[in-house]
């Protein structure tokens, strides 16, 4: 049953997945984007763990995805509809995934240690939530405040790069936003 | 057709909700006119059924047979999905809700909630979230300035006050050591948390009035400058539809604010069944909702952003300092 469950979710999955990049019109991609996130929160809850699956729900499609429909909402969708994405032919496009292609097939066939590094270590846990919050602010304690810091050295670039002479409140607000 | 005996309760209570949640719109539109009719000193609907209670009815058959206008140059798949999109996250939160202590039909346990999750005030603080693509699709989709401006708004409105509204929460949260709806309920069993939270709960309450677009932080739909915002375009059944969300938002924010700082069904007197007594106070709630729509004038957007972001967040993060003080 988790099998079948697994595989139309993976499905809908690289479907909307395929469809971000094909939508001409970027709200079209970016809801198709938000219809992949909603997926992948479902493989989480397949996963056994719920908390991951709300954050991601949370955190993807609640705030950054309703920002991004904020900000193309504002562009001048139909011009960018008839743009290009790549503008000029689509061959060296090609060749370079050609590269990167045969390169994964080489990888997945000749390297012996990758699927001992690809093997789930799959622990089943009580309570999924408890065990997540004390391996963060217990046991990887370091880790998870250096990563947290470099998000804010990341906010105060954006909001330095972003200030213009005059403090604007859209400004402002921008970044409140990202700080969340 | 044991996986049949086994999901069949679940059926029924999901059938249960639904129902009640669908008609539930009809009574409270009828009770929004009525205060709104009183407090501006007239009888409000008096003429179809008695004191005008069939009104909605008449008011939903005439959205069902009117016309159903779609803009030319609208993106008309995403207009027509719009509505629904926006219906289903007010039902989606239902499923987390609890509505009372488990009670015994034929020898079996039976939860009064669709499911006890663990992580069931995360997932309600996250679905209430995903509430505004029905908005912005029907913004965007409606190819007009009014619906663009107007979702735009809301947009900017909801994600600015999610974060104090998602932060009022977490002293309830360290208070019961838990998120799971029933636990925060039974840890409410002696004193309501709004005692030992009474900053939590205004936050939570004014950011609850903003997430819903209730006056007066309804800027969104503000008829005055805007039409009526991000459905202007819309008529007939699908704007019926956008009016069901609306309402639905209310019922919620009542259920949440109860289960959250008033006990849920805690308290209840004497020959009172738990459930009646929780249903008492979201009506309340409800009703506090209604009342504040005619009694308060709306803000200006400028003051909305301030008061989100320079009031209510501020006081939220100290809400948290407090509450760890005092637990420390």
């Amino acid at each position: 049953m988790e099998q079948q469950f697994f595989i139309l979710l993976a499905l809908v999955a690289i479907g909307s997945g395929l469809l971000v990049v094909i939508a001409r019109n970027p709200i079209h991609s970016a809801l198709s984007l938000v219809a992949c996130f909603v997926q992948i929160a479902a493989l989480f809850v397949l996963l056994g763990s719920p908390f991951l699956a709300v954050i991601q729900i949370f955190v993807y499609v609640g705030a950054i995805m309703v920002l991004f429909l904020f900000v193309i909402m504002m562009l001048d969708v139909r011009k960018e509809a008839h743009t290009r994405f790549i503008q000029n032919g689509v061959m060296p496009t090609f060749l370079v995934l050609l590269a990167l292609a045969s390169e994964l097939l080489l990888l997945l066939s000749q390297s012996s240690r990758l699927h001992a590094v690809m093997a789930s270590q799959r622990v089943i846990v009580d309570e999924p939530t408890k065990h997540l919050s004390l391996s963060l602010f217990r046991d990887f304690l370091l880790p998870f405040e250096v990563a947290s810091v470099i998000l804010l050295v990341a906010l105060i670039g954006a909001v330095v790069l972003a200030r213009s002479e005059d403090r604007t409140e859209s400004t402002q607000k921008t970044t409140e936003e990202a700080a969340k | 057709m044991e996986n049949l005996y086994a999901i069949l309760p679940i059926l029924i209570k999901v059938a249960v909700v639904v129902a009640v949640l669908l008609l539930l719109p009809l009574p409270l539109v009828w009770l929004e006119r009525k205060i709104a009719g009183h407090i501006q000193q007239r009888p409000g609907p008096m003429r179809v059924g008695w004191h005008g209670l069939l009104q909605p009815v008449a008011d939903g058959i005439k959205l069902l047979i009117k016309e159903d206008h779609i803009p030319s140059d609208a993106d008309r798949f995403l207009f027509k999905i719009a509505p629904v999109v926006a219906l289903v996250p007010p039902f989606v939160v239902f499923v987390a809700i609890p509505f009372g202590e488990p009670v015994e039909v034929f020898g079996t346990q039976l939860m009064l909630s669709l499911s006890n999750m663990n992580v069931g005030l995360l997932f309600i603080l996250a679905i209430s979230g995903i509430g505004i693509f029905g908005i912005i699709l029907a913004g965007w989709a409606s190819n007009s300035k009014y619906s663009v401006l107007g979702s735009l708004r809301a947009i900017a409105q909801m994600i600015s006050y999610e974060i104090p509204m998602a932060f009022s929460v977490i002293g309830v949260v360290m208070l019961s050591n838990s998120m799971n709806m029933m636990d925060i309920v039974s840890a409410q069993k002696n004193l309501w948390n709004v005692v030992y939270q009474p900053i939590g709960f205004f936050v939570f309450f004014v950011s609850g009035l903003a997430e819903a677009q209730r006056i007066p932080f309804d800027l969104p739909e503000a008829e005055g400058d805007l039409g009526a915002g991000y459905h202007t375009e819309y008529s007939g059944i699908r704007f019926s539809l956008f009016m069901l969300s609306e309402y639905l938002v209310v019922v919620f924010l009542g259920f949440l604010n109860v289960i959250l700082f008033f006990g849920g069904w805690h308290g209840a007197p004497p020959f009172v069944p738990e459930t009646v007594w929780l249903l008492l106070k979201v009506a309340f709630f409800i009703w506090v909702f209604m009342w504040f729509r005619f009694t308060f004038p709306r803000y200006r957007y400028d003051q909305l952003m301030a008061i989100g972001w320079k009031v209510l967040l501020p006081l939220a993060l100290l809400n948290i300092l407090i509450s760890g003080l005092f637990m420390f």
